[in-house]
């Protein structure tokens, strides 16, 4: 297997002062489902974005290849950026969609990289990339939204139209930032399904950055933990018991547990790797 | 009970504002009295008194103005349709030539040093006057309507632009971003992420930019450029009170029009 994300030697300080990364080295292998968790300001989000190009590095000996291209380099982000990033879709804690646009527009932007620039000024599209645009839609299940104001959306249904708009991308990875962290328990349980079905379905490499670690052991095989622009742990999510990571986080372990987690046992217990078995034990509602 | 009672015995204070704040409050208005002094002398205003003395060139103003004489009321009409001509034409070069310019003068979407040299080039257009283009513009390029119509782009681009950057400037960076993530190109950014946003904020100042064109354009035919302050400014000067008054009548009414539609569109957009 070829590897989808590689990272050396990575830091970031902003303002010259608040480091957020130190020194971080990662290497993450297409069609992986890895979960990077962390408390708040532990450098998740910041370490999502470098990967997507749209931050830039510190100077110094480090690089960041996506899919074997070099993304940036020694604080430099790669001149044909824009190309590097269609293979990379990314999905917001905000969603980031344009509220005043329809669910269908914003779904077709993610063809902006693909098709004829000025098409995509003028809003061209055709029939058959419209099709493209409806299938991902339906694929996360909010077909019939399509016309409707993205504003008017669910938090829920906004996140799906978000993975929907990466899907249509094209992307060979995706990054997930806190999608779920604005989320009420029912619609984050589905948003990582449907994570999870794109990941095994069309073999898409999936990054989700999560607060709450029983997500990232139901959903995701591999974890990455973070702490204070560090990685603290790499390895498989099943890992990842309570004592450890009150061994890693200290008081602050408890942020990173659902404080509603009711039955935590089925939380511990769920072994991430088990198929269908996993999808049936539902989240607390 | 007791509670009421206590009211009236003096056991609580009124607590004093502190020496900086009052101080402070005298400065302001001592810098206003030092002000309007300063101006009273140079600005003649001592001559205040010249509208009692002279009252009674002011009756025969007045008993003029009192009889409108829409004689000519054709004129009046087709002029004024014309000064509104202009304000629209001049609108909407400023607007097409505005957009562009605001979003080079948007600190959030170009660098700084192409922002500040386009906010000082838009601060000379938006610093003189129309009427100061007017004249210019009749200079160049002869007297009529068009100079008018140039006079109103040429400041109104500078107004636009600086309207319109603002509101560029306050949109949120979420939507851009994620645009920009999926690979798209810089103007893409701009049509799907910026544009949606700014849009029913363009569309309201634009109206408002209207309905003060049509007022600026009432006396761009002071110095030739074109509509009805042209009618105006010969009426006023052959002393002829009866049709200014039938002019500005003619102008109140059209500009209560304009204003009027203009602000229901404007609640409609927002």
């Amino acid at each position: 297997m070829s590897t989808a994300i590689e990272i050396r030697g990575l830091s970031k300080t902003f303002n010259n002062r608040f480091q957020a990364l130190r020194g971080i080295e990662l290497s993450v292998a297409e069609g992986e489902m890895v979960a990077l968790i962390g408390a708040s300001g532990s450098g998740k989000s910041t370490l999502i974005r470098h990967i997507a190009g749209l931050l830039e590095s510190d100077k110094g000996p480090c690089c960041i290849n996506v899919l074997g291209r070099p993304m940036q380099a020694e604080g430099r982000i790669s001149d044909n950026v824009r190309v590097l990033r269609r293979d990379v879709g990314v999905v917001f804690q905000q969603f980031n969609l344009v509220g005043r646009l329809s669910v269908l527009t914003n779904v077709l932007v993610g063809l902006l990289g693909r098709i004829p620039g000025w098409r995509g000024i003028l809003g061209r599209y055709s029939r058959s990339e419209k099709l493209i645009a409806m299938r991902a839609l339906r694929r996360v299940g909010i077909e019939e939204a399509a016309l409707r104001r993205a504003a008017t959306l669910s938090g829920g249904q906004q996140q799906r139209a978000a993975i929907a708009r990466a899907l249509v991308q094209g992307a060979r990875v995706l990054l997930a930032d806190e999608p779920i962290a604005s989320l009420d328990p029912a619609s984050a349980k589905r948003v990582m399904e449907t994570l999870t079905t794109i990941n095994r379905e069309d073999g898409i490499t999936v990054m989700v950055s999560l607060h709450q670690v029983e997500y990232a052991r139901r959903y995701c095989p591999r974890t990455i933990a973070m702490r204070a622009g560090e990685i603290v742990f790499d390895g498989p999510s099943a890992a990842l018991s309570l004592d450890f990571l009150r061994d890693i986080y200290g008081a602050a372990s408890e942020e990173l547990v659902l404080p509603d987690a009711g039955d935590g046992e089925i939380m511990i217990d769920a072994d991430p790797l088990s198929g269908p078995g996993l999808r049936a034990a539902a989240v607390p509602a | 009970m007791d509670r009421t009672a206590d009211l009236t015995v003096d056991s609580v204070e009124i607590p004093r504002e502190d020496l900086g704040r009052r101080l402070y409050r005298w400065a302001i208005w001592a810098t206003v009295a030092l002000l309007l002094a300063w101006g009273f002398g140079p600005a003649e205003v001592y001559r205040v008194t010249g509208l009692f003395t002279d009252f009674a060139n002011m009756g025969t103003y007045a008993a003029g103005f009192l009889e409108p004489d829409f004689l000519h009321w054709r004129d009046y009409v087709r002029e004024m349709l014309l000064t509104v001509q202009i304000a629209f034409w001049g609108t909407f070069l400023a607007v097409v030539f505005g957009i562009p310019f605001a979003l080079l003068s948007s600190g959030n979407i170009v660098p700084q040093w192409v922002v500040q040299p386009t906010r000082r080039l838009m601060d000379a257009f938006r610093a003189i006057n129309e009427m100061v283009f007017a004249v210019l513009f009749v200079v160049a390029v002869g007297l009529g309507p068009f100079a008018g119509v140039m006079a109103l782009f040429v400041h109104n681009v500078g107004v636009v632009a600086k309207l319109f950057s603002e509101a560029v400037e306050a949109i949120d960076p979420r939507p851009v971003e994620g645009i920009r993530a999926t690979g798209a190109g810089r103007l893409h950014e701009i049509v799907y992420g910026v544009v949606p946003q700014v849009i029913p904020l363009w569309i309201s100042f634009t109206l408002y930019r209207l309905e003060t064109n049509v007022r600026s354009a009432t006396v761009l035919g002071f110095v030739g450029a074109g509509g009805i302050g042209f009618v105006l400014f010969e009426s006023i000067r052959a002393f002829q009170y009866s049709q200014t008054s039938a002019v500005l009548l003619v102008v109140i009414v059209t500009v209560s029009i304009v204003d009027i539609l203009s602000q229901r569109l404007r609640r409609m957009v927002i």
